[in-house]
């Protein structure tokens, strides 16, 4: 579905941020990419849609090259990003300019319906909390019917309640339409309840460690004994990633 | 309870309404606001009154307020105050629409494209840093002593601050929205369009009230190099035939009549502002 090969990024300041990746998304699946802060895991997903080109490797979406951003892929930023001037509404049909109006109004309320704020819909950004701004944006992303939702640290602003409530609600949508998630974090619990496949990456120059497919049922619970285990698994894997960087420079 | 917990919890803030006083109070409530300006004025003018009447000032050179209404008492009921008010409001009208115009289009386009920016901003600048009186002699030359020189000074000096309004208004555009209009690859004017410029609207309408404060200003020196008509010719009349209160009175109708088109100006700007989330302190 969407294909990273061999793929490299230096900045324009000469700094290598990513170096050889090679990494596919499943269709369908909720791949979790994890990695200590300045990893680069940003930077890969902002590679897969688009938003900056590689400098070495290609990235495929199918059997097409991504050149620059496409709307078969959706992005969820670490912020909700809602265009203070617009309503609730107007910034989930943000996205929808090629379509007529009623078709647009349509399907932004069936999107804010999908998060639980159509009766927001004539709000104001500044009128909305935290959660529910980032709800919004995660609408914008949903009603151009993306096939991949691509996902930056989506709720890691958010309080833990929020936070928790959030990602339940993505799963719910999740199972419904099953589109390919790509899932960049640093919270290991919110990897762990979400993801299908997990890959931890290491810093400097960006490049991937381990890869982990986690096989817990669904709906995860939290607390169970396995999801603990899991969950010292990845931590383990994630200190090797951060130490073997700390030895390596 | 806030409007926010409110939201919180899934209920429309209408509960805000229901604290609001009667329409008809709160419009009272309102005059009374506004009309909290008008005190340092009074007191003043009232001062100069007694002054005046007392004979500490010489009511010759500045003649207290009681003499001035009546001789905009007079000017209206001859009819004169309406002619030079309105000749000093069209060209107002007309330089400043012209000045914005250009300064529109250069600033949004300077704004949004560094190369155009690179070549143009700087020439701007420069021309910005003369002081705009100093035209006053090449555009008698150019265009004569009639209404374009006036119109076309008066569109310099409301262009500047407009230009840098809408100019540095759309470079100070937060990038992270610019890269939700790159996500949804939006064509250049449909960024321009729909993230830019409603984005740099505030320093835009900053950019335009003091745009037409600069007009009101040139309307003046414009005015003051050769009219037969005019709030500015008024000026000039009044100290030619030895009337101060001729003059104050014309400085008393550019103080109103640039109070009033400000005014006009911020609730323009009010209606397309409403979304900020600002900064009002209450009461």
């Amino acid at each position: 579905m969407l294909r990273l090969e061999r793929v490299s990024k230096r900045f324009d300041n000469g700094y290598l941020a990513l170096q050889g990746v090679d990494l596919a998304a499943r269709p369908g699946e909720i791949l979790g990419i994890v990695g200590g802060s300045g990893c680069g895991k940003s930077t890969l997903l902002r590679l897969m849609c688009g938003l900056v080109p590689p400098t070495h490797g290609r990235v495929w979406f199918g059997g097409t090259p991504i050149t620059g951003p496409r709307p078969e892929i959706g992005l969820v930023f670490q912020e909700p990003r809602l265009m203070p001037w617009l309503t609730v509404a107007e910034n989930v049909q943000f996205g929808l300019h090629n379509l007529p109006r009623a078709e647009r109004a349509a399907r932004a309320l069936q999107a804010l319906e999908r998060v639980g704020l159509r009766q927001f819909a004539d709000a104001l950004p500044r009128e909305l909390s935290g959660g529910m701004a980032q709800r919004t944006a995660i609408a914008r992303a949903l009603v151009t019917r993306p096939s991949v939702l691509l996902l930056d640290e989506p709720f890691s602003a958010l309080d833990a309640l929020t936070r928790a409530d959030l990602q339940s609600h993505l799963v719910d949508i999740w199972s419904d339409e099953r589109p390919t998630m790509v899932l960049v974090t640093h919270d290991i619990d919110e990897a762990l309840f979400l993801s299908d496949r997990i890959v931890v990456m290491r810093g400097r120059p960006g490049a991937i460690h381990a890869e982990f497919t986690i096989d817990l049922p669904r709906p995860r619970i939290r607390t169970s004994p396995q999801f603990q285990s899991w969950k010292e698994r990845l931590l383990a894997a994630l200190h090797a990633a951060i130490n073997g960087e700390a030895t390596a420079a | 309870m806030s409007a926010n917990e409110s939201i919180i919890e899934g209920v429309r803030p209408v509960a805000a309404a229901h604290q609001q006083p009667g329409p008809r109070l709160a419009a009272l409530r309102g005059w009374l606001r506004a009309a909290t300006g008008l005190v340092v004025p009074a007191v003043l003018a009232a001062l100069w009154e007694l002054a005046a009447s007392f004979g500490w000032i010489p009511a010759k050179l500045l003649p207290p307020p009681s003499a001035v209404i009546d001789t905009i008492r007079a000017l209206v009921a001859s009819g004169d105050l309406w002619t030079h008010m309105l000749a000093t409001l069209h060209r107002v009208a007309v330089g400043f629409g012209l000045g914005v115009v250009v300064a529109t289009i250069l600033g949004a386009v300077t704004g949004y494209a560094s190369c155009v920016r690179r070549l143009l901003d700087p020439t701007i600048q420069g021309l910005r840093n003369i002081p705009s009186i100093a035209w006053v002699p090449l555009f008698i030359l150019w265009f004569g002593i009639f209404e374009t020189s006036k119109v076309l000074l008066i569109a310099v000096g409301a262009f500047f601050p407009v230009y840098l309004g809408l100019s540095s208004g759309i470079r100070d555009v937060d990038r992270k929205l610019v890269e939700v209009g790159r996500i949804y690859d939006l064509s250049a004017w449909a960024l321009i369009r729909r993230i830019l410029l409603p984005a740099a609207l505030p320093a835009y309408v900053v950019g335009l009230r003091s745009g037409l404060g600069l007009a009101w200003m040139f309307v003046v020196a414009a005015e003051m190099m050769g009219a037969s008509e005019g709030l500015g010719y008024l000026l000039v009349d009044g100290q030619m035939t030895s009337r101060p209160d001729v003059i104050i009175a014309s400085i008393v109708m550019f103080a109103v009549l640039g109070k009033a088109t400000d005014a006009i100006l911020v609730r323009l700007g009010a209606g397309v502002l409403s979304w900020q989330d600002s900064f009002k302190p209450q009461g």
